[in-house]
C-alpha cells in the first residue's frame, strides 16, 4: 500500500506527520516489548526452574533458597507497575546510563514481566506428572538430564502459552512507559488522544494495539499447538 | 569369583529390609533372591507395599534398614550419583507407561540410551532393533498420544530393554490394559524372559498375572511376604487367608443353589479336592469307584494349568453315604493331594 493510498483512506482524521508519529510508536513499542520480552523469558524461565525443583521433593530441594527467591518473586509481582516504574529510577540510571528513553523502560518492564513470566511457567513445569521424572530417574538419569529431557520439554507446550500471556501483559504495561519518557503507542494515546482531545488519535492507538495483541495471541497459540503432542 | 558363581549368584537380594512411613512400615522386614533368568510374580492387594519394594530397588525409596543387593553391589547405602550407573542395568515398566509425550517412539526408546552416554548411530540402530522386537517399527516417529495403551505399554517395554538390562521390574504393567491386550504385552515378557534369560520382577494385584508367565510367586500382605513358593504349588494349595482371597474368582467355588443342599446327613457325600501337578494327572474318579463299588461324579470345578502344570479343584460327589467308604476314600486320597475335605452330604439326585 503506498503511502499515498493510506492518506487517502485515512485522510479524513489524519495528517501524514500523525502517520509517522504512529509508526515510530508501533516501532517504540515493538522494541520495548521485545527485548523486555527476550530478558523475561532469560530470566523467568530459570527462576521458574529453580522454584519448583528446590521446592519439597524436588531434584534439587533447597527450602531455604526456594522461600527466599519465592519472596522476591512476590514483592516484585505486588508492586504496582506505575509505581515501579519511578521507584527503581536510581537502579535504571545505574544500569543504562540514564532514566528516560526506552533503554530506561525495559529495565521496569523487564523487572515487572520476568517474575510474572516465572509463576506462569512454574505452573507448567508442576503440572509435568512426577511420574515421569521418576521414570527417569529410574533410567539412572542426571539431574540435568531430567531438565533437559523431561522437565522442560514436557512443560514446553504451557510455557508457550504463559509466555503469549506474558508479551500481551508487556504490550499493555508498555503504554505506562511514556512516564518515563520512553514513547510507544500508550505515550502517543495519552498526549495526542487523551490531552489534545483527538479522539482519531486514541482510536487509531487502540486499534492498532488490538491487532498487534491477535497477532501475538495468534502466533503463540499457533506454536504452543505445533509442539504439543500430548 | 568364578564364571559358573557369578551365574549362580542372584541377581536381586534383599536382607531384612525395612522401610517405614511416618509411622506406619511399608516393608516389614523383607528378605527375597532373584535368580537369575527368573520370572517372580509379588503380588498383594493394594497398599500391601509391593510399589515400596520394587522401588527400593532400583533407590527410588530407601530403605531405613537391611541391604538391598543388586548383581553383588549393595545399593541401599549408595550417593543418588553413585546409584545412577546400577540403575541404568535396571528397566523399569509402569502401570501408565510413563512415555514422554514430547517424544516421539524413537525417541522414547531412545533416551535410556542418550543418559548411558551411546552414540547417535548405534542409538538408531539399537532403537529400531527393539521396534522391531515389539512390532511397532512403523511407529518410529509418531508420538505416544497416537498410538493404544497396548501399543504404548510395547513402547515401554522397549524403552527398558534399550539398555540391555540385567533386570527389569514391571510395576502393574498390564493393569490398565483389556484382557487381550494384558494376553499379548504377557506374551511378549515371556518371549523376552526365554530369548535374552532376563530376570523380571513383577507386580501385580492379579493372580491371572502371575499364573500365566511367573515361575515363583511371592505374597506380600502389610509389607510381609506371607506366602512364597512354585507359582502351580500356591495356587493349587494357599496357606494364607490372603492368598486365598487373591485367588478368588481364580479358584472355583461351588455355586450357592448346591451349597445350600449340603446336609450333615444325607444320600451321599461332597468332597472336594485340590490336586496339582502328578496327583492331578490321575483317575481319580475310577480310583474311587474301586473303593466304594459307586460311581463318582464331577459336581462341580476343574483343571486348569500354569506354565504346562495342571492344577484344580474338584467337586465330588462320592455315590455314597457310608462314612466308612467315605473315609477310605478320603484315607486314600490324602497323600495324593494338596487338600481334601467332606464338605457334607448331599441327596442323590444332584
Amino acid at each position: 500500500m503506498s503511502p499515498q493510498t493510506f492518506d487517502f483512506l485515512l485522510g479524513w482524521a489524519m495528517t501524514r506527520p500523525m502517520f509517522d508519529l504512529l509508526l515510530r510508536g508501533i516501532w517504540e513499542t515493538v522494541v520495548m516489548t521485545g527485548i523486555s520480552g527476550a530478558l523475561s523469558f532469560v530470566i523467568g524461565l530459570p527462576l521458574a526452574l529453580v522454584l519448583v525443583t528446590t521446592d519439597r521433593g524436588g531434584i534439587f530441594q533447597n527450602l531455604w533458597i526456594n522461600r527466599s527467591l519465592g519472596g522476591l518473586v512476590n514483592a516484585l509481582r505486588s508492586v504496582p507497575f506505575i509505581i515501579l516504574l519511578v521507584a527503581v529510577i536510581p537502579l535504571t540510571r545505574l544500569i543504562v546510563g540514564s532514566a528516560i528513553g526506552i533503554a530506561a523502560a525495559i529495565v521496569p518492564l523487564t523487572l515487572a514481566a520476568a517474575p510474572y513470566f516465572a509463576r506462569v511457567a512454574e505452573v507448567s513445569l508442576r503440572e509435568v506428572d512426577r511420574a515421569l521424572i521418576d521414570a527417569a530417574r529410574a533410567m539412572g538419569a542426571t539431574r540435568a538430564t531430567i531438565l533437559r529431557e523431561v522437565l522442560i520439554p514436557e512443560a514446553l507446550p504451557g510455557i508457550v502459552s504463559g509466555f503469549t500471556v506474558t508479551m500481551v501483559t508487556l504490550i499493555g504495561a508498555s503504554a505506562m512507559a511514556g512516564a518515563v519518557g520512553a514513547g510507544g503507542l500508550g505515550d502517543i494515546a495519552i498526549r495526542y488522544g487523551y490531552q489534545r482531545f483527538e479522539t482519531a488519535v486514541m482510536v487509531a492507538v487502540v486499534v492498532i494495539l488490538i491487532v498487534m495483541v491477535s497477532i501475538m495471541q495468534w502466533a503463540g497459540d499457533a506454536l504452543a499447538r505445533r509442539i504439543d503432542h500430548r | 569369583m568364578t564364571t559358573a558363581q557369578a551365574a549362580a549368584a542372584p541377581v536381586v537380594r534383599l536382607e531384612n529390609v525395612v522401610r517405614r512411613f511416618s509411622d506406619r512400615p511399608a516393608l516389614d522386614d523383607i528378605s527375597l533372591t532373584l535368580a537369575r533368568g527368573e520370572i517372580v510374580g509379588l503380588i498383594g492387594r493394594s497398599g500391601a507395599g509391593k510399589s515400596t519394594l520394587i522401588r527400593c530397588l532400583n533407590g527410588l525409596d530407601r530403605p531405613q534398614a537391611g541391604r538391598v543387593v543388586i548383581d553383588g553391589t549393595d545399593i541401599s547405602t549408595l550417593s543418588e550419583q553413585a546409584l545412577n550407573p546400577v540403575r541404568r542395568r535396571i528397566g523399569m515398566i509402569f502401570q501408565h507407561f510413563n512415555l514422554l509425550s514430547a517424544k516421539t517412539v524413537a525417541q522414547n526408546v531412545a533416551l535410556p540410551l542418550k543418559i548411558a552416554g551411546v552414540e547417535k548411530a548405534a542409538r538408531l540402530r539399537r532403537v529400531m532393533e527393539l521396534l522391531d522386537l515389539v512390532g511397532l517399527a512403523d511407529k518410529a516417529d509418531m508420538y505416544p498420544a497416537q498410538l493404544s495403551g497396548g501399543q504404548k505399554q510395547r513402547i515401554g517395554i522397549a524403552r527398558a530393554l534399550a539398555p540391555e538390562p540385567l533386570l527389569l521390574l514391571s510395576d502393574e504393567a498390564t493393569s490398565a490394559l483389556d484382557p487381550e491386550t494384558t494376553q499379548s504385552i504377557l506374551n511378549l515378557l515371556g518371549d523376552v524372559n526365554r530369548q535374552l534369560g532376563l530376570t523380571i520382577l513383577m507386580i501385580t494385584h492379579e493372580m491371572e498375572v502371575v499364573r500365566q508367565i511367573a515361575h515363583r510367586v511371592l505374597v506380600l500382605d502389610a509389607g510381609r511376604i506371607v506366602e512364597e513358593g512354585p507359582v502351580a504349588r500356591v495356587l493349587a494349595s494357599p496357606q494364607t487367608d490372603t492368598t486365598r482371597s487373591l485367588l478368588r474368582g481364580l479358584s472355583p467355588v461351588l455355586p450357592a443353589d448346591l451349597a445350600a443342599r449340603i446336609a450333615p446327613q444325607g444320600d451321599q457325600a461332597l468332597i472336594r479336592v485340590d490336586v496339582y501337578g502328578p496327583a492331578a494327572r490321575r483317575p481319580l474318579l475310577a480310583e474311587i469307584e474301586a473303593i466304594t463299588g459307586r460311581p463318582a461324579r464331577l459336581v462341580h470345578g476343574g483343571l486348569n494349568d500354569v506354565q504346562g502344570e495342571p492344577y484344580g479343584r474338584l467337586f465330588l460327589a462320592l455315590g455314597t453315604g457310608d462314612p466308612a467308604l467315605v473315609g477310605a476314600v478320603t484315607a486314600r486320597l490324602q497323600p495324593e493331594t494338596t487338600a481334601i475335605e467332606v464338605l457334607g452330604y448331599v441327596p442323590s439326585d444332584i
